[in-house]
């Protein structure tokens, strides 16, 4: 019994050294006082400049840590800053842990500042020397933008140079669009059944293009309503976009020979609230069931409701957004869909007119040039992570920094 | 001149626009507040063209007694309401001490907007859920290709959204797994046409943009 008590005994005491020796080095790492003294560390260097790419009022401030961050009782970096015409000297911020920026936007660009940093340890401040005297100031060109400039000016470029060839006469081919193809079709049923027409030029305001884009074919669509001599009914959300819509319809009858037919409460504003205003929409749909719907313009949430709506009265529909999260709905509801770009070039097709045929061959050069933008990015960044071809590495940089802003 | 003037205004704020968005410097860095708050005032005007086209049209619909008058009476029973609520709220407001809003809560208007706005509003998006499922059923009907190809993603899209999707495929690997497939038809298929989208988007914008600015674009300015 008292072998194995002592067996036990021992069993325990070989244990408890297993566990010390198994702790001892981590505990010994942490026992030993490795953390550097305030007085073993260099200065911190700091470096101010203007910021850039700005309206002015600010300067940036950059500093480097020789280990202070890793002192006990460590509180941070205070960014001192003294107006060196005035000789005033203020501490303007301090800064949380792992910062080595700070962006002073409370500086005039009349003065000019130096800049110091001190680190916060135990109640002192160990002050840094002072950097360069600096100036702030505005800057005539935003340096991020380069390549969007360059890239927007290729493409109005193009745009430009196709208009001016449309006018000296060259063809331009434009694929056929269903969905414009079907106005008159529209029109034309809406005739025959003795029904009005109903267009929604979206819930934007006039601020919006697609509104714009939308008002634009509603005076294509005019001008077949007033020649059929079919009645239009047009809800609006916004009194800017009620007075430009009577101006285009009231163009439409002029231009169709029809000024007397032209009434300004053909299109009449019901309310700015969305909801209210597809309560509305809806209603009339119901009540005075058209023959045909046109949805034109930027739409949100309510597109599916009203086009569910004038799909469930049977009339034929025609939308188009640019919106790509209300597209699928559309496309789902109506029975014809302009897609994004094609709500754009609407106008241009409708009208014929060289001149706007030649803007939509110019953007056909920006989609060129994204096509083999996303082509040679794909074969850069897969042959880049694949070989660690340093030269693909920077084509793919290149492209990168081409397409940001940031 | 009656062309030519907002031909020239259009011009002038476009290439504004165009600086302002290139030259931080004063006073190009302003021009996109200065715009807003002109269209702010601009709109603010023409709120008022708004509400007579609505009130002449009512009056008009209940004075040849047509199909639909009572709605019409509704709407100005409806509107005379909200306005006198909020005319009588703002005036006490500006009155007491210190001086309130006729948005704040207990008001008169906020009563209407809790109780009247809010309730119908929330109606009216929350009808957009059955419109969800009558259209997802005609969409989703495989007539073609295409439609199948529709039905096929929505199905795995729908099925890995919900937990039933990986209980029903928990016995397959992780990444075999509904979830899965569900994210990789969102991230890789979907945003690719999406962003196929944007771009043509974007190149319109800029296309009808241009149009506009040069004056080519004009149809929103005939009268």
């Amino acid at each position: 019994m008292l072998a194995l008590l002592r067996i036990a005994k021992s069993i325990v005491f070989i244990s408890s050294l297993l566990f010390v020796i198994s702790i001892l080095p981590t505990h010994s790492v942490y026992s030993r006082d490795t953390s550097p003294s305030s007085s073993d560390l260099g200065p911190i260097t700091v470096r101010a400049f203007d910021t850039d790419n700005d309206a002015g009022g600010s300067i940036t401030v950059e500093w480097d840590d020789p280990g202070y961050e890793r002192l006990s009782g460590f509180a941070g970096f205070l960014v001192w800053r003294t107006n060196t015409l005035t000789g005033t000297s203020d501490s303007v911020e301090v800064t949380p842990f792992g910062t080595r920026t700070y962006d002073d936007r409370s500086v005039s660009d009349d003065s000019t500042y130096s800049y110091s940093v001190a680190a916060l340890v135990n109640g002192e401040r160990l002050m840094s020397t002072p950097s360069m005297q600096v100036r702030s100031s505005k800057q005539w060109f935003d340096g991020r933008l380069t390549w969007v400039l360059i890239l927007g000016l290729i493409i109005c470029g193009a745009v430009i140079y196709f208009i001016e060839s449309a006018k000296r006469g060259t063809k331009l081919f434009l694929r056929r669009i269903a969905g414009l193809e079907a106005i008159d079709e529209a029109v034309g049923r809406a005739t025959e059944m003795g029904r009005p027409i109903l267009f929604v030029a979206g819930i934007q305001d006039m601020d919006d293009v697609q509104t714009i884009a939308g008002l634009t074919i509603l005076g294509s669509i005019a001008r077949t309503v007033a020649e059929y001599d079919t009645k239009i009914n047009m809800p609006v959300r916004a009194s800017l976009v009620m007075t430009a819509a009577r101006e285009t319809i009231k163009h439409a009858y002029v231009t169709a020979g029809r000024p007397d037919a032209y009434n300004d409460d053909m299109v009449h504003y019901v309310t700015d609230e969305q909801f209210g205003f597809v309560a509305a929409v809806d209603g009339i749909m119901v009540r005075e069931r058209p023959a045909a719907c046109f949805f034109l313009g930027a739409f949100f949430a309510e597109s599916l409701i009203m086009a569910e709506t004038g799909n469930s009265i049977g009339a034929i529909q025609v939308a188009g957004t640019a919106m790509p999260a209300q597209l699928p709905f559309f496309v789902a509801a109506c029975d014809y869909t302009l897609i994004g770009e094609e709500l754009f070039a609407a106008s241009a097709y409708l009208s014929g007119e060289p001149r706007q045929l030649g803007s939509l061959k110019g953007a056909d050069v920006g989609k060129a040039i994204a096509m083999i933008v996303i082509l040679v990015g794909v074969i850069a960044t897969t042959i880049a992570s694949a070989w660690n071809s340093e030269s693909m590495l920077w084509i793919e940089n290149l492209l990168r920094q081409m397409f940001s802003t940031g | 001149m009656k062309r030519e003037i907002p031909l020239i205004i259009t011009f002038v704020a476009g290439v504004a626009f165009v600086l302002q968005y290139f030259i931080p410097h004063y006073p190009f860095n302003r021009f996109e507040n200065i715009f807003s708050d002109w269209f702010a005032i601009v709109g603010a005007f023409a709120i008022w063209l708004g509400a007579l086209s609505l009130m002449k049209l009512c009056l008009l619909n209940i004075s040849k007694k047509s199909h639909d008058w009572p709605i019409s009476l509704l709407i100005i029973i409806s509107f005379l309401s909200i306005v006198i609520a909020g005319a009588i709220d703002g005036f006490h407001g500006l009155n007491s001490v210190p001086a309130t809003s006729f948005r704040d809560p207990g008001t008169n208007f906020d009563w209407f907007y809790q109780n009247v706005y809010t309730p119908l509003s929330s109606t009216m998006f929350a009808i957009l859920a059955f419109f969800v499922a009558s259209a997802s059923y005609r969409a989703f009907r495989a007539r073609n290709t295409a439609a199948t190809l529709l039905l096929v993603s929505a199905f795995f899209v729908m099925i890995g959204r919900v937990p039933l999707g990986d209980y029903l495929s928990g016995w397959l690997p992780e990444r075999m797994q509904f979830s899965q497939w569900a994210n990789w038809l969102m991230a890789f298929p979907n945003t690719a046409g999406q962003r196929a989208v944007m771009i043509g988007i974007a190149l319109g914008t800029v296309s009808t943009s241009l149009r506009i600015i040069l004056g080519i674009e004009r149809s929103h300015l005939e009268g």
